[in-house]
């Protein structure tokens, strides 16, 4: 059982978008805010077009949907925020933005609202420092696509109190979810193994050990993952992976969080991965080769 | 169907006896495969084969045939199964080539493998070659964060499953397959390269000294 109701969600971005269908299709009363109107538009029409296609799937009924729907408000006016009982950041990823936010939040929301935050790098406790309400503030670290992904890991701050982190532990499991509990630490337990082993990879392309093709299908061929690393590197964007090795690197001072020279490389020569249509491979549309 | 012959020089991981790889060879053949822990130690070169293929462990296959100038390579190849400590052996054959290896050797065994329902990845000639390099500073850390507290084994197995869709966690991995196994395998990368993350966690070597002691 869960106490929280109305869910708010700040910033409707990638991750944002996927958690509020997450909180909605849980029957909560769902606010979503971003400063930006239009980023606001492109998530509604993601959530009509993802609901739409569960409808067709037979997952949902058009009713159901319709309640969802009905219950689902978009904002750019953080005081709509106010009869929050738990509000879930997934602003930039940045700390003096998130920390001015729940400043803000602090001020408008009633007493008993719980923060939490959908941070990858970041410290909890920094993120809640501050902010008036320290023992209310949880990480609540979602996986892309939020809406597909049951993944949840949750971590204390150093100032969260067991009460909240419980209430906020039902909560997760409510929306039909599968929280795991990490120390608030660096990455926490996903990103924490990830960074460092796709570093490696970079590292071990670099070397001339082997082509990415050839360590993409060692790995699913040896081990069964699902994907290669260099097709997930492509994915994540390598971009991205250097974003996440900077704010690795800055907290843990580990030779292997550190971004490789080849991956700067690669994203000084415009090879971003999917999303520029070449990366450790090429695509061409969707299709993909060189694998 | 590619010819090949086997010569055994100890025990191997990679085709243990009563494998399907094994009854498919020939008395003679095209290709020369060694098997087992001495394979480099029992390697000949015979420029008269297509290849000759040699089983490796964490060693290298320059071990066997000798190396010069980074201009090293013949018909000899070396090769080994993935797989992690007591667990089944994979699908997975890691091809070694040195800077010089010849392209037709090296097509030959990527053939035969292929034809034996593997899958082949080449790679240079380092000890570990792709997937130890890669996966033994991941369990070391997963070992180390479970010292810490970071998340309970379970959480932690959980968590690469959902989150990434690994068929396994680090922690059950390691227990199913032998901590120290992983001991063995990460301390000889420990030695070759010298990186913190190759040296074996604290539990890989409880695990090592308890198998020591006889307990
Ligand atoms: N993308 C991922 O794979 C992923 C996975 C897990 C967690 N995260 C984390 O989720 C968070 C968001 O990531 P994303 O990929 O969705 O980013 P994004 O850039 O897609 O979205 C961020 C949104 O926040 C809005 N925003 C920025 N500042 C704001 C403010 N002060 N108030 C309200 N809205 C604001 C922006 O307009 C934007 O729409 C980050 O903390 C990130 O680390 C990302």
């Amino acid at each position: 059982m869960t106490t929280i109701k109305t869910v708010g969600v700040c910033g409707a971005g990638t991750m944002g978008a996927g958690i509020a269908i997450v909180a909605a299709r849980a029957g909560h009363r769902v606010v979503l805010y971003d400063t930006k109107a239009e980023t606001l538009e492109r998530a509604s029409k993601q959530t009509a077009g993802f609901f739409g296609k569960s409808v067709e799937r037979g997952k949902l009924t058009q009713k159901q949907v319709d309640g969802f729907l009905g219950a689902y408000t978009r904002t750019t006016d953080i005081n709509d925020l106010a009869a929050c009982d738990l509000v879930i950041e997934a602003v930039f990823e940045n700390l003096a933005v998130k920390r001015e936010l729940f400043g803000k939040l602090n001020a408008i929301c009633p007493k008993h609202t719980i923060f939490a935050s959908n941070t990858s790098t970041l410290s909890i406790t920094e993120i809640a420092g501050g902010c008036g309400r320290e023992d209310r503030v949880v990480g609540m670290h979602f996986c892309l696509p939020a809406q597909l992904m049951k993944l949840v890991e949750m971590s204390p701050g150093l100032n969260t109190s067991d009460e909240i982190f419980q209430t906020a532990w039902a909560f997760c499991e409510a929306l039909g979810q599968r929280p795991v509990k990490t120390k608030d630490s660096p990455g926490f337990v996903l990103n924490y193994f990830l960074v460092p082993f796709n570093n490696d990879v970079i590292r071990m392309v670099e070397a001339g050990v082997a082509e990415p093709a050839d360590i993409d299908r060692a790995i699913k061929a040896g081990l069964g993952y699902k994907m290669g690393p260099c097709e997930l590197l492509d994915l994540i964007g390598l971009d991205t992976q250097v974003l996440l090795c900077e704010a690795f690197y800055d907290v843990t001072h580990d030779a292997r969080c550190a971004a490789p020279p080849l991956l700067k490389r690669m994203v000084a020569a415009g090879h971003l991965g999917r999303k520029s249509g070449r990366g450790f491979f090429q695509y061409d549309k969707d299709a993909m080769f060189g694998g | 169907m590619t010819t090949y012959q086997i010569i055994d020089a100890g025990e191997s991981r990679s085709f243990p006896a009563g494998d399907a790889f094994r009854a498919a060879a020939s008395g003679s053949g095209d290709i020369v495969v060694y098997l087992g822990e001495g394979a480099t130690a029992a390697y000949r070169s015979d420029a008269s084969k297509t290849a000759v293929l040699v089983e490796l462990g964490t060693e290298c296959l320059g071990v066997a045939t000798d190396e010069g100038r980074g201009e090293e390579g013949s018909n000899a190849l070396g090769f080994a199964r993935f797989r992690v400590g007591d667990g089944e052996p994979s699908n997975l054959i890691e091809l070694v080539r040195q800077p010089a290896s010849d392209p037709v050797a090296l097509e030959a065994a990527k053939t035969l493998f292929e034809e034996a329902g593997f899958e082949v990845s080449v790679c240079a000639d380092f000890s570990g070659r792709i997937l130890d390099r890669l996966i033994r500073p991941y369990y070391n850390e997963a070992l180390a964060k479970l010292d810490e507290g970071l998340a309970s084994a379970s959480d932690m197995d959980l968590t690469v499953k959902l989150g990434l869709g690994y068929p396994e966690g680090p922690i059950e991995l390691l227990e199913r397959t032998g901590l120290h196994h992983h001991h063995d395998v990460t301390q000889a990368l420990f030695e070759v390269y010298g990186t913190k993350h190759y040296a074996p966690a604290r539990r890989a070597k409880v695990a090592k000294q308890r198998l020591e002691q006889g307990s």
